[in-house]
């Protein structure tokens, strides 16, 4: 069965328009249809000119998070027949500078991630090995956290990230933990100096929407959390024993 | 990068927190109404009992953690509710909110140790 709804973008053109304004299309849906496939209908049949990013369609590759209602969602996994009768508002992710339309520029969540090293900082393998081998209990010690895909629905949600932009943020810590807590890796002590500084762990006060809104059920505020507890450990270790070499 | 001198504060609050969580609702209910109401008996709170518990080594720390956890957790709380109800305070009320805990702190290790 054909319906229609009334699908509202926000558009923005930040050479051309002095501001932000929402524009409305009616739009007819199935049952089985995604707000993105909303937008795909719109550039199609409607408005070649409405612009947006998406790939996958089916909720891997990280691409299509928006804020839709004013809640951070993905736009492949979210129904436009959940808002029927009603409107459904579909706007960039908050907290990010708009490129155009529905796309926002990513690059300072990029800059952050480079800066947590999110990659294995090899460890030496054992004396007559040559691998470090793992058992599943230590790869469950990170798996959770693995899943995150950057879909910076996280930062859209976190109300600390909108104030300090400085912030590295829910995501950017996440993959810091998972690395630092991933049995074959020896990058911790490269990493503690971004979680230690203010802008680090220190920036977050457990709101914890970020969890809530993970579309992976990532659970950032969880990694972020257990590194308060590391960062006090390391603080104290470090003025306990200010000349130590760190160790991983 | 700058390290924060955050872990201090959060560890005091986090201890805070924890032996509030613990034991803050029994005192509340012990201390304030089960023996004034009579539930328990009220020579469970007889002043030379209290004086006696105020005395000692153990029940001057007991005091004290209480006191000082409870307040450090509580001003941190509330420094940092203000804050994300978008009032943005600055250092001096910071300074302010963890000075009032450590006033705090100091006048109980003093009056505890003048029992």
């Amino acid at each position: 069965m054909t319906r229609t709804i009334r699908i509202e973008c926000l558009r923005y053109h930040p050479e051309t328009d002095a501001e932000p304004r929402l524009q409305a299309y009616e739009v007819p849906f199935t049952d089985d249809m995604s707000v993105l496939q909303g937008l795909q209908y719109i550039k199609d049949h409607l408005d070649g000119s409405l612009t947006f990013r998406w790939s996958c369609r089916m909720a891997i590759c990280g691409s299509c998070g928006q804020m839709v209602n004013g809640v951070p969602r993905l736009g492949c996994e979210t129904f436009l027949r959940e808002f029927w009768p009603g409107t459904v508002r579909v706007e960039p992710l908050e907290h990010f500078p708009i490129v155009r339309d529905l796309a926002i520029d990513q690059s300072d969540f990029l800059a952050k991630l480079e800066s947590v090293k999110p990659y294995l900082v090899q460890k030496a393998p054992p004396a007559g090995e040559n691998t470090n081998l793992q058992a599943p209990e230590e790869m469950q010690a990170y798996y959770r956290y693995s899943k995150c895909i950057n879909y910076l629905l996280c930062y859209a949600a976190c109300p600390q990230y909108g104030l300090n932009p400085a912030f590295t943020g829910p995501a950017a810590l996440t993959l810091l933990h998972r690395y630092n807590a991933d049995s074959r890796d020896a990058g911790r002590a490269q990493r503690m100096p971004v979680v230690n500084q203010e802008d680090g762990v220190w920036g977050c006060t457990l709101v914890g929407y970020c969890s809530e809104v993970c579309p992976k059920d990532v659970d950032p505020a969880r990694a972020v959390n257990q590194n308060k507890v590391n960062s006090t450990l390391d603080y104290f270790k470090h003025f306990l024993f200010p000349r130590a070499k760190e160790k991983s | 990068m700058k390290r924060s001198n955050k872990p201090i504060f959060w560890a005091l609050f986090g201890a805070g927190g924890m032996l509030s969580a613990l034991v803050g609702p029994m005192l509340i209910f012990i201390t304030g109404l089960a023996v004034p109401l009579g539930w328990l008996d009220r020579e469970t709170m007889r002043y030379e009992r209290v004086l006696a518990f105020a005395q000692s080594g153990a029940g001057k720390l007991a005091i004290v953690a209480v006191i000082s956890l409870f307040l450090f957790h509580g001003c941190h709380r509330m420094y940092h509710c203000l804050h994300d109800f978008g009032i943005h305070v600055g250092r001096g009320l910071k300074a302010a909110f963890h000075g009032f805990a450590a006033a705090g702190t100091v006048a109980a290790i003093v009056l505890v140790l003048a029992v």
